[in-house]
């Protein structure tokens, strides 16, 4: 079994320590820090997106599994930078002004860098106009918007507005989860889909971008 | 009478089949040791953290009525007046698990320690919900003591956010409980602080007034039906199947 298999293979499994360490072995043998960040790293979190959606494991594996890709990840960062790797596109997340769960909008942004996108966190209690700030200047693909509170969906709604407002609604697409969340009001204020979990969101971006 | 419940750490310790229960492992999945360990840590986590403290206050029938109206925005219909109506007796209540256990949680999650920031949240949740159970045993053993309880009797909370009662019923029952005194604030957008609180009111009567068909519109939304669970525990006067 090469290198990089067994990097996939542990990342799966959640063997942090073994996933640092295949890591720096795969550098090492001469492998391309790209090469290792998308054949075993996100290849292998498809794997264990691919496997929670099945029902074939469960949250506390996947974020074994997210914790060990971090543990390959702190190695490869700076060498992808210092090569000039984009990534495969830009996402800013947060929890919606008035709101302060973010347990699930985590979960997002851990799924969502474990599939290679960068995400721009913003954090709990995120106004509109933060969220378009952000996207803007970030130049981010997909605001991922999350809220627990049937009083704070609302928001949601005023950020697609204001995006309309600033002329950047088209430049933008609009996911949006949480407890009280469904598809229809995601329809309804606007947004261009409901995430159901954070693999379904990690779905929806890459289809937005047709990144398969 | 109004009353601050100091709880104990060990009675509201969650379980661990509890803690995974939380995370959507199904009961009859054999947890594996990688899961098993930071489960373990969590609850250990759990124990040196925490600061669970409860409070509950009685309150009249046409005195809660006045709360549960709060700001006119519930649902036309909702099943808890017809129940409140025939009570004999109410207490709301707060309940938290401090403001610790949920910084750690997000120290977890800024240091990529995924999976034992979600053990850890998973076990605030099952004890705040363990918590209220505590509440309402004293609530149960105050009306045993003042002769208005007896075993045909059963006790069931009801919090803003559910069935139909607005969560800005929060407001009025903040106003009338204050349960700032045992460190729960509320913002304008009604969100308890600590997140890991539940408040509500303890609906105390004969168990017949508990049952409600499970029809209303909201109902449909409602992801976990836990209500069902509920009345059966108490009509057949069974403690819950606590795996928590």
């Amino acid at each position: 079994m090469d290198t990089l298999q067994q990097l996939s293979e542990n990342m799966q499994k959640g063997n942090a320590d073994q996933v640092a360490r295949l890591t720096q072995q795969a550098i090492d043998e001469g492998c391309e820090p790209k090469t290792i960040l998308d054949d075993a790293l996100v290849g292998g979190m498809a794997v264990v997106g691919y496997k929670f959606k099945k029902h074939e494991i469960f949250l506390p594996h996947v974020l074994l599994a997210a914790k060990a890709m971090h543990a390959g990840m702190d190695l490869l960062k700076p060498l992808l930078v210092k090569d000039g790797i984009p990534t495969i596109g830009k996402v800013v997340t947060g929890t919606v002004q008035g709101d302060q769960h973010d347990i699930g909008k985590n979960l997002v942004g851990i799924m969502l860098k474990g599939a290679g996108f960068e995400v721009v966190d913003l954090g709990r209690d995120v106004s509109p106009e933060k969220f378009l700030d952000a996207a803007v200047s970030e130049k981010a693909i997909v605001i991922g918007m999350s809220a627990l509170l049937t009083t704070t969906m609302p928001v949601m709604r005023k950020v697609i507005a204001l995006a309309h407002e600033r002329n950047v609604r088209d430049q933008l697409k609009f996911i949006v989860g949480g407890a009280p969340m469904s598809k229809e009001y995601a329809q309804k204020i606007g947004a261009d889909a409901y995430c159901y979990d954070a693999v379904s969101a990690v779905e929806c971006v890459k289809r937005f971008i047709g990144a398969h | 009478m109004r009353r601050v419940i100091d709880i104990k750490t060990e009675d509201i310790t969650p379980s661990i089949t509890g803690i995974l229960a939380h995370q959507g492992m199904p009961p009859h999945v054999q947890a594996d040791e990688p899961t098993l360990k930071p489960a373990r840590e969590a609850i250990a986590l759990w124990e040196h953290l925490s600061q669970p403290v409860g409070i509950f206050a009685e309150i009249a029938i046409h005195e809660f009525a006045q709360v549960y109206i709060g700001e006119s925005r519930n649902e036309p219909e909702t099943p808890l007046p017809n129940i409140y109506q025939r009570a004999n007796a109410l207490a709301l209540f707060a309940v938290t698990v401090g403001h610790d256990v949920e910084q750690e949680i997000r120290r977890l999650f800024e240091t990529n320690e995924f999976p034992l920031g979600a053990m850890l949240d998973a076990a605030a949740s099952v004890s705040a919900e363990k918590a209220v159970d505590v509440v309402q045993d004293r609530f149960r053993k105050h009306l045993s003591v003042v002769g208005r309880w007896d075993r045909s009797k059963g006790v069931m909370p009801f919090s803003p956010g559910y069935c139909g009662w607005h969560v800005s019923g929060q407001r009025a029952l903040f106003d009338t409980l204050h349960p700032e005194e045992i460190g729960i604030e509320l913002s304008d957008s009604y969100l308890m602080q600590p997140l890991k609180s539940i408040s509500g009111v303890l609906v105390a009567g004969a168990k017949d007034i508990f049952q409600f068909d499970d029809d209303f519109p909201f109902c449909s939304e409602c992801a976990t039906r836990s209500c069902r669970e509920r009345i059966m525990s108490i009509i057949e006067n069974q403690p819950k199947a606590d795996t928590r």
